[in-house]
């Protein structure tokens, strides 16, 4: 379980409000360093507002959110990256206009050290379907190259926490196994990951601890095996939106 | 023969000024989707920056030209856009027209609205015999300046990090800030960027024209514009290619329209542009975030 020392994003008490929508009630966790935590929830449970909060894309009603021990009050949003937080966004938002190189060199904006184009060849040879491409456009690339590159593009910033907002959106099974086997290996490597997830079976299959989400708030947490034995488990997932939940075991 | 090799050059080299002025006005809308009518009044300053070094020295009259149009570009940046960044693109027009007629009256309170005469470059103003075609080496100058900056910019945007930088966040602004781009950068590189293009048009329409005049940059922005347009709102080679052939037509109407239908030779280059944009509604080059956001 976590540590407070080793604490890389810490959320106290968050909400976040959008007119007068409350997103995200009085959510309160911490990811720790080597360590993948999932937030699993159905459409419209408050998880991409969480997480958008974090990446300073949502206005912030209330609470205090730190990264690497550093509050992100009044940190614009060309800064969180510098704090050591990268963002796969839902949808990837990859540039479809540039090539995989170049989308991968804007990965490294923040970085001014002389180790930019080895990470670049480190990348290639972790990703090979990457470096065959890396000249096209982006745009070119098919779903599940396209979330590999933007992993790979938050991965050039030497995050200290990776978060990812729907990886498996619109991705076929073969290509959701090949992002979530990545995850396991970056998080060996002692990056902090939370991903919010609608498919809850890949999630649950790698991730150390679960906090299931809806109505905004923060149902049950814990182990995955702890929450697949919890009673309240069915009601707290799928009592929410039977028809938007995806449960494939 | 001879003519038609002259005319070729003179359409070639207005279409060049059009190209960099619809390069500028594109280079902004990029970045900030802000159509900025006030590039005309870069323009115009230049011009007027001319007027008062041109006595001196060339060269201090074109850097004086070039930095007036910058440094008028950041501060109108600064001052009257940043506050308005994200604001949606009607409010960004209709504030560049308001900087726009801030920045012409406030002109013509200062130096009057009649037109100042300037003997400016008139080395060019005479004629080289080019392959037994006689041809204004002024022509030839803007020609090769126009490709010198096309050039430039071409690199800057395509070899350079903050020209990486600028093309991505005028794909997806807040993706590129959410991997550490810096809104206030790359923007104010666009805008210094525009300026920098406004500057060298106006030296070589001082040249051409030998007049400076508070509206004079107002007719080229308007019709660079229609560039943009037809190239693709959002496409840098867009919007080059665009101004260059709305400046090619236009001298080629000029040229070639019977005399009684040249005063309105305008109005065939519009006709022009209303077909492409009935047969390609996002002009010629559409931009891919545009066609996202349709």
């Amino acid at each position: 379980m976590s540590s407070a020392g080793g604490a890389v994003l810490r959320v106290e008490d968050l909400t976040v409000r959008y007119d007068s929508v409350t997103a995200v009630k009085e959510a309160t966790f911490e990811v720790c360093a080597g360590e993948i935590v999932a937030i699993i929830g159905p459409n419209g449970a408050g998880k991409s507002s969480l997480l958008s909060a974090i990446a300073a894309i949502a206005l912030r009603a209330r609470g205090r959110i730190e990264i690497c021990g550093r509050s992100i009050d009044d940190v614009p949003r060309s800064d969180i990256v510098r704090l050591g937080a990268a963002l796969v966004p839902e949808g990837r938002q990859i540039f479809t206009s540039l090539s995989v190189i170049e989308n991968l060199k804007l990965g490294a904006t923040i970085r001014r050290d002389m180790e930019i184009a080895s990470d670049l060849e480190a990348v290639f040879a972790e990703f090979p379907v990457l470096a065959e491409r890396r000249r096209q456009m982006a745009g070119l690339l098919s779903g599940g190259e396209q979330q590999m590159l933007a992993i790979a593009r938050a991965l050039m910033s030497r995050p200290r926490l990776l978060m990812l907002d729907e990886p498996s959106l619109g991705l076929a099974p073969m290509a959701l196994a090949r992002v979530y086997d990545k995850l396991a290996a970056i998080r060996s490597r002692g990056v902090a990951i939370l991903v919010a997830e609608q498919n809850a079976a890949r999630a649950f299959a790698v991730a150390d601890r679960v906090l299931i989400m809806s109505h905004g708030r923060f149902s049950l947490s814990g182990r995955p095996d702890e929450i697949k034995a919890h009673r309240d488990f069915d009601g707290a997932y799928f009592g929410v939106a039977m028809s938007g939940a995806r449960w494939s075991g | 023969m001879r003519e038609a090799a002259q005319v070729l050059v003179d359409a070639v080299s207005v279409g060049g000024l059009y190209a960099l002025t619809a390069l500028g006005i594109g280079m902004i809308f990029g970045v900030m989707r802000l159509v900025n009518f006030a590039h005309a009044d870069l323009i115009t300053f230049a011009g007027y920056a001319i007027v008062v070094f041109f006595a001196q020295s060339t060269m201090l009259a074109v850097v004086a030209a070039a930095l007036a149009a910058i440094v008028l570009a950041l501060i109108t940046e600064r001052v009257a856009f940043r506050p308005l960044r994200g604001a949606n693109p009607e409010t960004l027009l209709v504030s560049s027209f308001a900087v726009s007629f801030f920045l012409e009256k406030t002109l013509i309170m200062i130096v009057g609205a009649r037109p100042k005469g300037v003997d400016f470059l008139p080395g060019l103003a005479r004629q080289v015999d080019v392959a037994g075609v006689r041809l204004q080496l002024l022509h030839l100058m803007t020609i090769a300046m126009s490709l010198a900056l096309l050039g430039g910019t071409t690199w800057l945007l395509r070899a350079t990090r903050l020209g990486l930088e600028m093309r991505a966040a005028a794909e997806n602004f807040r993706m590129a800030e959410a991997l550490g781009v810096r809104a206030n950068r790359v923007i104010a590189a666009a805008f210094a960027i525009s300026g920098l293009l406004a500057g060298a048009v106006a030296c070589m329409i001082v040249a051409q024209t030998g007049l400076v005049q508070p509206r004079m940059g107002l007719q080229l922005v308007v019709i660079a514009f229609v560039g943009t347009v037809i190239g693709g709102l959002g496409s840098l080679p867009g919007a080059a290619i665009g101004g260059f052939f709305v400046g090619l037509g236009s001298i080629l109407a000029q040229a070639l329209l019977p005399e009684a239908l040249r005063p309105f030779r305008e109005a065939f280059v519009f006709i022009a542009v209303a077909l492409v944009l009935i047969v390609r509604p996002l002009g010629l080059f559409p931009s891919r975030s545009l066609r996202q956001r349709i």
